[in-house]
């Protein structure tokens, strides 16, 4: 009877044994395979005069940067020299199937206090985005594809209140975004195929789940351009490229 | 030697064979475009074939809209608003989602109801079938009609009857959507921001005047205008309202729209009767 019981329940046991195998398998896979690149983007030199935005056109706008003025953040430098807002991604050396898979993080992108925040988003293509709005004003967000790339432009109101926008791109580009309401509202959508990252404040970076290689990794600044630097990953290692540009 | 001269450029024909694709990114050419030759349009039993087209649209429409379907035809300079271009695949008048190709339909109606306040006159002189052609040819010209299918047209409820009630509600969502930003209190397209406003290529562009006695561009019936903020005008300012205004707000919107245009109206009478008094745009929001 015993002995039955037993033999009812061993193929359970056996499947349970293998289940917790595989997965803990496929989790050390991971762990120690990928790895990661990491760095500094630094302005050498002076970091250029940011204008202020005049938002007097919409008094809600103007008033929640009453005591806090809005600048242009075309260029944003921290402290040390960091650049915030700078896009770091993997633009040769991928293997196919890294570059296709697309993460299930979901970005977003708010409309606070009538600014972009974050003013550069970065992105995987396919990867799913919100565009969300915490403010007590209208506003209309407008991305400006190139609708030959196989990204569509599309332009959709946000009054007060309105419920998230959530949005995918199919193709690599750099889109810039407007509001036509707050015409000082402009930020950029970086569509990236693969592993990205964005610089901090301090203008650190880290890209994860980099598969062991060698790539070239390219940094994009809206105002100061690309630069591109050849980096190698080695099996759950950590690779560095730190970057400096010069002022315009 | 000579297999060997013939592999090497065997090998550099298909490198430039799959550096292709890239083409599209610039402007297309003619030979891209030919390609697509046998593009059809269908509009109710209508079968409109691009190569039936082509006359008609080298006759009336190259001037303006280019051989290339580019909008960069010989009187591209002197005209304003610019012609459309063809190739992008967007366009204003649509009864599908922002972001999406019109139906056959939209650019069949397009064409014989032309665009007020513009130079695409209304080509109501053509046959359907001939319409149906330039469908079929116009789309020709954009890589996305072979990828790609129309939106799903918005639903649009029937229209319900006008009431002071709707017309005061129509108020409430002129204020909340804040559509005055740019059309103006009293529709006159003065809002604060209507001076800034530029298209999806940078030109300066008008939003819509209602006190001027002019037709909107994507047509003047009560469905047009519900249409209209609804969808959105893909490639000029005018955002879609659809997730942010309710199918029946919608009509109450249609209607206070209509108070504010300057041709006679039941809803103008109605609203002269209410007394209703324009929105404040220093209130604070939901107080207007």
């Amino acid at each position: 009877m015993h002995r039955y019981k037993f033999a009812n329940l061993l193929p359970a046991v056996v499947l349970v044994c293998f289940a917790a195998l595989i997965v803990s398998r496929n989790i050390s896979v991971s762990a120690a395979g990928e790895g990661k690149i990491t760095g500094t983007v630094k302005l050498d030199g002076t970091a250029p005069h940011m204008k202020g935005i005049d938002m007097s056109k919409d008094p809600y706008c103007s008033k929640a940067h009453a005591s806090d003025p809005a600048h242009l953040e075309t260029v944003v430098v921290g402290s040390g020299g960091g650049l915030e807002n700078v896009v770091l991604y993997i633009s040769e050396g991928l293997p196919a199937s890294a570059a296709s898979e697309a993460p299930t993080t979901v970005p977003v992108f708010d409309q606070k206090n009538c600014v972009y925040t974050p003013h550069v988003l970065a992105m995987d293509v396919n990867q799913k985005f919100k565009v969300v709005t915490s403010d007590q004003t209208t506003h209309n967000i407008h991305p400006l594809p190139n609708p030959m790339t196989g990204n569509i432009p599309w332009n959709q109101s946000q009054p007060p209140g309105a419920a998230p926008v959530e949005k995918f791109w199919k193709a690599a580009e750099v889109i810039p975004v407007q509001c036509n309401i707050h015409p000082w509202m402009h930020g950029w959508f970086v569509v990236v195929k693969g592993p990205y990252a964005s610089t901090d404040g301090s203008g650190n970076y880290t890209i994860d789940n980099v598969p062991p290689g060698s790539y070239t990794v390219t940094a994009w600044q809206e105002d100061l351009g690309t630069q591109t630097q050849k980096v190698t990953v080695a099996a759950g290692g950590a690779g560095t490229a730190n970057f400096t540009y010069k002022p315009k | 030697m000579r297999t060997r001269l013939r592999r090497w450029s065997l090998v550099l024909s298909a490198a430039a064979l799959l550096s292709f694709p890239l083409a599209s990114w610039a402007q297309l050419t003619m030979y891209d475009i030919d390609k697509r030759i046998d593009m059809e349009s269908h509009v109710g039993n209508i079968t409109g074939h691009a190569k039936d087209g082509k006359a008609d649209y080298r006759r009336y429409c190259v001037v303006c809209h280019g051989p290339l379907g580019d909008g960069n035809g010989e009187s591209f300079p002197w005209v304003d608003p610019k012609p459309r271009d063809f190739q992008l695949g967007v366009f204003k008048c649509r009864s599908t989602p922002t972001g999406t190709l019109p139906t056959d339909e939209d650019l069949f109606d397009t064409i014989a109801r032309g665009l007020d306040r513009s130079n695409m006159p209304q080509w109501s002189t053509f046959t359907k079938q001939q319409r149906a052609d330039l469908v079929a040819w116009v789309k020709h010209f954009s890589p996305r009609w072979a990828t790609e299918k129309p939106g799903t047209p918005i639903q649009i409820p029937p229209e319900p009857e006008v009431t002071a009630d709707r017309i005061r509600a129509g108020r409430d969502v002129f204020a909340r959507v804040q559509c005055w930003k740019c059309h103006g209190v009293l529709g006159q397209a003065n809002g604060p921001s209507a001076a800034t406003l530029t298209d999806d290529l940078g030109r300066p562009i008008a939003a819509f005047n209602f006190t001027e006695g002019a037709r909107p561009k994507c047509g003047d019936t009560d469905r047009d205008i519900y249409r209209i903020f609804m969808t959105g005008l893909d490639g000029t300012p005018m955002p879609s309202y659809a997730d942010n205004i309710k199918p029946d707000e919608a009509w109450d919107l249609v209607f206070y729209l209509r108070t504010l245009m300057s041709q006679h109206s039941k809803e103008k009478e109605m609203a002269k009767q209410l007394n209703l008094k324009p929105v404040d745009p220093n209130a604070p929001a939901g107080q207007q």
